[in-house]
């Protein structure tokens, strides 16, 4: 196994990181970081910030008023915001340093893992996005629940969710806690909690309207910080991809080969495996999923994820640009390296590459200003997922299971509000219990719950007139405890955290075995039911397939 | 439970039609995106030689890298097919049977 030359981690748990899709949506895997001099550039670029998203949350809370508004913005997002905000969701700041790093550390096979991280957009589209948006109306189960049982289907939906959101909410609020501590000098507890406060503010007050906003401005500096850097360091090679890679591999250790692939791929089960998760693990991210229930209609869903696989698609080659640039301006100056070794340990450690750069090619202002857009990213990412978890408590739990649809909209706003507090809370004091630990699993285990429960359910409610309650249920729940399961026996987990001599199951990956494993059960189980019920079900896809396919009956949106 | 709406539209030819060819393009196109995205996967797993050759001689662009931004530029270019399908063709129709189900029930 290769690794970053840079790498403050121990070998081990880098080597682990890497062979995970956890690193580009978890934290980095940042290891411990040491606290760095308080940095002011970036602590006055995100006092800036903050400022403008609490101004936002302001105007926001004066029109969030209706459960509509809280949940979905009102169904008024256009195409265009949604996809910034979608592709916003998607772009975490682990995204942007852990995959320069990665590029820096393993040149080409940065590359084609990007590929394999971009790849599960143009299938949404063609597949789900407008149905989606037709069929739902705040959380993703009210499509799987939408002819079958309800009570049991959306308490299924709602563990699931909740069981993704909160592994992926940890592991970012330890990311946020070690980047922080390192960009800005916050002692890592302070960093949660202002975290974890921020959140709070921009949701329970402005709810989805606010999230939304404050993740359009996040992406949008995202956009601009990061090709700002690409163009001022790729202009010191005279925007030549000949010269930019000759001095590359010159000066890289792994030479030439850095244009070959490497090990990250080498073991087909696993690369398969992992291209399964990453594909369809976003299409069950219930995070990712509520940004279609945000937009007007269909059209303006489609039109979303095209705008949104656009600028994925773009930004991931100027990070690409960005890793190989790197390689030369932050690799061979001194000024990066511990003792001023180069070659040795990157100040900061291995994902710092990103920063570096921006000092090396752009000063302190730049360095200043990607930190601040790093922070602004993790509150966003965090902001949607607490939302996300929040609207399966109060909208799925509460209002449909317990109170059976009798909760009044005040009502169940106020439950998603305290949901949303409690969610706050225990994410800030699961990060805090988690700081010196790895916790590149916990994104594993959301990606696996992700691709291998909510996806399979979902994809089968909207496409299988066969699928009864007792299919959906048994499939689900078999996609949620098999995945948890082998990632509990892997590696990752077993060895790593549990500290046994070797795995139970040799991969890291569950979603080429679980995946399957729940679409068996879905099958298998709706074909036996033969109950008077279950016939009531496979009758009413008819019209649910004619609402999915002409948006008649669709939840609309509210007029502002 | 039926309702008279969706009966009208489920009655109408010109849905099933709609539908049929709707879903035949969508799959095509998604079996596209699965099928070069796969075959890539597999190539760098089992010959990664392929991956690693130049394109030309002298150059350091490889087979890979060409390969991984063609995918960028072909998927992007794909989705914009398809919504430009979906805008020009399915929407008109899509609208129009609605329309005409509205009107009769």
């Amino acid at each position: 196994m290769r690794m970053p030359s840079s790498s403050s981690s121990p070998r081990a748990l880098l080597a682990l990181s890497l062979l995970l899709p956890a690193l580009a949506w978890a934290g980095p895997d940042l290891g411990v970081a040491e606290k760095q001099p308080l940095n002011w550039h970036a602590i006055g670029m995100f006092f800036v910030f903050v400022l403008m998203t609490l101004g936002i949350t302001y105007w926001a809370a004066g029109r969030s008023k209706s459960a509509s508004d809280f949940y979905t913005a009102g169904g008024g997002i256009t195409g265009k915001q949604n996809g910034l905000a979608i592709a916003g969701d998607f772009m975490s700041a682990a995204t942007l340093l852990g995959l320069t790093a990665m590029i820096y550390g393993d040149g080409v096979d940065g590359y084609i893992y990007m590929v394999a991280f971009f790849v599960g957009w143009p299938i949404i589209l063609f597949l789900m996005a407008e149905r989606l948006r037709n069929l739902g109306k705040f959380t993703f189960a009210d499509i799987t629940a939408y002819r079958l049982r309800q009570g049991p289907v959306r308490t299924m939906a709602a563990i699931s969710s909740l069981t993704v959101v909160c592994f992926y909410l940890v592991a970012q609020m330890v990311g946020a806690g070690q980047l922080i501590k390192l960009l800005f000098g916050l002692d890592y507890n302070v960093a949660l909690v202002v975290v974890g406060a921020l959140m709070l503010v921009y949701v329970i007050f402005g709810g989805m309207v606010a999230t939304t906003w404050v993740q359009i401005i996040k992406a949008c500096m995202l956009l601009a910080g990061g090709t700002a850097i690409m163009l001022l360091a790729f202009s010191q090679f005279g925007f030549s991809f000949e010269t930019l890679t000759t001095k590359a591999m010159e000066v890289h250790k792994l030479g030439q080969n850095m244009l070959s692939p490497g090990k990250l791929l080498a073991d087909p089960v696993t690369a398969l495996s992992m291209g399964l998760g990453l594909m369809f693990g976003i299409a069950g991210l219930p995070h990712i999923l509520m940004r279609f229930f945000t937009v007007t209609n269909a059209q303006e869903a489609r039109k979303s994820v095209f705008y949104a696989s656009g600028i994925i698609a773009f930004f991931f080659n100027v990070i690409a640009i960005m890793g190989l640039c790197a390689i030369v301006l932050v690799g061979t100056n001194p000024e990066f390296f511990e003792g001023g070794q180069v070659g040795g340990k990157l100040v900061g450690g291995g994902n710092m590459v990103a920063l570096h750069l921006a000092k090396a090619a752009g000063g302190n202002l730049l360095l200043g200003f990607l930190s601040a857009v790093a922070f602004a990213t993790i509150l966003a990412v965090v902001a949607g997922l607490a939302l996300a978890g929040a609207s399966a408590i109060s909208h799925d739990l509460y209002a449909r299971v317990i109170m059976k649809g009798q909760a009044s909209e005040e009502k169940e706003i106020r439950v998603s509000k305290i949901a949303t507090l409690c969610l706050g809370v225990v994410a800030v004091l699961l990060g805090m219990a988690f700081e010196k630990m790895n916790v590149a699993f916990m994104v594993a285990l959301a990606f696996g719950v992700a691709s291998c429960a909510n996806f399979p359910v979902l994809l089968m409610s909207m496409y299988w007139k066969g699928l009864t309650t007792r299919g959906a249920l048994v499939g689900g729940y078999t996609g949620l405890i098999s995945s948890v399961l082998f990632v509990l026996f892997s590696k990752s987990v077993w060895v790593d955290v549990l500290g046994h001599a070797a795995p139970l199951f040799p991969y890291t990956q569950p979603a080429l075995f679980a995946m399957p494993l729940a679409f068996l059960a879905i099958y298998v189980f709706s074909k036996l039911d033969t109950s008077a019920e279950a016939q009531a079900e496979r009758a009413a896809f008819d019209d649910q397939y004619v609402r999915a396919q002409t948006g008649v009956g669709a939840a609309s949106a509210a007029a502002h | 439970m039926s309702n008279p709406l969706y009966d009208n539209i489920k009655r109408d030819p010109r849905y099933a039609q709609l539908v049929r060819e709707r879903a035949r393009f969508a799959t095509t196109l998604a079996l596209l995106v699965i099928g070069v995205f796969f075959a890539f996967v597999l190539l760098v797993a089992f010959v990664p030689g392929v991956i690693a050759q130049r394109l030309s001689e002298g150059s350091n662009l490889t087979v890979g890298i060409a390969l991984g931004f063609a995918q960028f530029v072909f998927f992007c270019a794909l989705t914009w097919v398809y919504v430009r399908r979906a805008n020009r063709d399915f929407d008109p129709r899509n609208a129009q049977i609605v329309q005409d189900a509205l009107r009769k029930s």
